[in-house]
């Protein structure tokens, strides 16, 4: 979806919040009819979750012999090697490639123009850009998806991954410029006063004091940008015709219309899509969720 | 850490009137974000005065054409009303359960925890892997209600007008439940504890302070929460688009859907434009009202259109 935004600071763990837990710990012990959903609601998201994976071990003949349910009765690999000869590694490395792409410079040029945004003082040209930014967060990639195909047909950049790349990065720069900022102006001013005393120029002070001060937010944008990269489904719609330029989220629909009732394989390759992501998540999950609601903290 | 001095006077002198100096560092962000998002902004306007058929080079003005053949289309009624009831009936179905799923994660037992570590996974997945499953898992044949032989289950789920549009909306909530129950649980936890407190010395209950003290306090949360729904609802596109591409019929044909027929499929960019300028405009549209229902809350500023 679109974005962002709350106060869930305290889930991230970056400032403490008033209030604590202890207090929600007792307002929580009535709480039966949300612990009853909580617990529904787990099973319906498992549910799926766990079908997808033991059904991507099956055969394709014991897909239909066994109970959904059950796990394989023997766990074949037929499903992900079909998935892997077909192009997938492609595919991969085309999505790993947009994602870093798009997202590294993203993130470095949005923090620029954050720190000219909060010390730069008031100019005019300052304020309509970040007023500018601000209203991006207000359009949506669909409604002006047919400019941009024109524009990528212009610069002939129609079926390259640069082509995914640079619309990518127009829009990850609004949420990124707008969290960037309110943490950048979290920095005390005496230590941009102290660097300047010391003798530092502002492009010293941003890369030197900004830049490892906002490392929190820094990463957190970058991870939430890059879920929106790799998830990304329009652009490789709308920008790319040959099958060698597609990232993973067309290439699923390109299996899924390909396999047909191959089902086990449909969902091998939607596990191997997701796998990455998951790992990801595995290791940084507190980090992951912030990076989700990163709008949203003040 | 430390420049040579000679800079030293430099920078004091400077940081008195110093402003347009950093000026230069907005540059490559501005340029990237005017070439592909705000050109193509006014582009899309200027496109729907236009005819085009996406493939050729050649793009005629062609006044109010596209603006009076979408106007007079029955689809764009039609368009518009499937687009406000999926919004409509998602709104209706996630924002009481993240509510309450968020008041019930914002508390620390342990096994909450575990939970949320499973709770949050359909917020990392791709609204294509999402479609893909549930077409896969609710297909009549092939899928999970035909393998447990259950006949309630084993309808022909995305076949179906009025099915198709209950199923879009539950894959929906799959999908954002959790994030919006983020969104509430970090508004809980900023429910200063002092005013539970009071509420207990005055012997309020339970379900007393749910109803007077987290409800409301909950507002700016609930709308910050409600905007991004249907605002994101707007842009549910890749997810119908694998799911049912829109049908059975026009039964899921959302405006973006609709868009995407008329210009990609149909060739006709100057009609579509003219649908993406309505999808902007509704969008804006929603976003004004939601804010003005809210008031003035200090955070709004840097909650607007998301």
């Amino acid at each position: 979806m679109a974005t962002t935004a709350t106060h869930t600071v305290s889930e991230h763990g970056a400032r403490p919040v008033a209030g604590g837990t202890g207090r929600v710990a007792r307002l929580a012990r009535w709480n039966w009819l949300g612990g009853l959903s909580g617990w529904i609601w787990l099973v319906v998201v498992m549910l799926p979750i766990y079908w997808i994976v033991i059904s991507s071990f099956k055969s394709q003949s014991n897909f239909f012999a066994t109970k959904p349910l059950a796990p394989p009765q023997e766990w074949s690999l037929a499903a992900y090697r079909l998935v892997i000869d077909s192009d997938f590694a492609r595919y991969f490395v085309n999505s790993v490639a947009v994602t870093i792409g798009a997202v590294i410079p993203a993130v470095v040029i949005s923090f620029m123009a954050a720190f000219a945004i909060v010390r730069g003082g008031n100019g005019l040209f300052l304020r309509f850009s970040n007023g500018l930014f601000l209203m991006g967060l207000a359009i949506p990639l669909q409604a002006v998806i047919i400019p941009i195909y024109l524009i990528i047909i212009r610069m002939r950049m129609y079926d390259t991954l640069t082509g995914m790349i640079l619309p990518s990065i127009a829009f990850a720069i609004p949420l990124s410029v707008l969290v960037l900022s309110n943490f950048i102006r979290d920095v005390p001013r005496e230590l941009f006063e102290s660097m300047r005393l010391d003798g530092c120029t502002e492009w010293g002070t941003m890369w030197r004091l900004a830049f490892p001060l906002t490392r929190p937010a820094l990463v957190t944008v970058s991870i939430y940008n890059a879920l929106q990269v790799w998830n990304n489904f329009l652009l490789p719609l709308i920008l790319t015709q040959n099958p060698t330029k597609r990232t993973l989220p067309l290439a699923l629909f390109e299996y899924q219309g390909q396999y047909g009732v191959n089902v086990p394989a449909i969902l091998a390759s939607v596990v191997l899509t997701t796998l990455p992501v998951l790992i990801f998540y595995a290791v940084g999950r507190r980090q992951l969720l912030a990076g989700l609601t990163a709008g949203f903290s003040k | 850490m430390t420049a040579p001095p000679a800079v030293r006077r430099d920078r004091s002198a400077v940081s008195g009137g110093r402003s347009g100096s950093l000026a230069w560092l907005v540059v490559p962000a501005l340029l990237v974000f005017v070439v592909f998002a705000v050109v193509p902004l006014f582009g899309v306007l200027y496109l729907s005065f236009t005819r085009w058929n996406g493939i050729s080079t050649d793009i005629q003005l062609d006044g109010l054409n596209a603006w009076k053949a979408v106007l007079a289309d029955p689809q764009l009624p039609h368009s518009l009303l499937v687009t406000f009831e999926i919004m409509a009936l998602s709104w209706v179905a996630q924002t009481p359960l993240s509510v309450l799923l968020g008041v019930f994660l914002a508390g620390s037992q342990r096994y909450r925890g575990v939970l949320a570590v499973v709770f949050f996974i359909p917020l990392l997945l791709s609204s294509a892997a999402i479609a893909i499953t549930w077409k896969a898992l609710l297909d009549p044949n092939f899928g999970l209600g035909a393998g447990l032989g259950v006949p309630l289950l084993q309808q022909d789920w995305l076949g179906r007008e009025g099915l198709a549009v209950a199923v879009v909306v539950f894959i929906v909530s799959w999908q954002y439940v959790p994030f919006h129950t983020l969104i509430y649980q970090g508004g809980v936890r900023q429910i200063p504890r002092s005013m539970y407190e009071a509420a207990e010395l005055d012997g309020a209950g339970r379900v007393r302070q749910f109803f007077s003290i987290t409800l409301p306090q909950l507002k700016y949360t609930i709308i910050t929460s409600s905007t991004l729904m249907v605002v994101g609802s707007l842009t549910f596109f890749d997810l119908i688009f694998v799911l049912t591409a829109g049908g059975p019929g026009d039964a899921t044909r959302v405006l973006a859907l609709d868009m995407y027929k008329r210009g990609f499929m149909a060739n006709l960019m100057g009609p579509a434009s003219v649908i993406a300028v309505i999808l902007v405009l509704v969008g804006l549209l929603l976003a004004l009202v939601l804010r003005r229902l809210g008031g003035t809350d200090p955070n709004e500023s840097m909650l607007e259109g998301a």
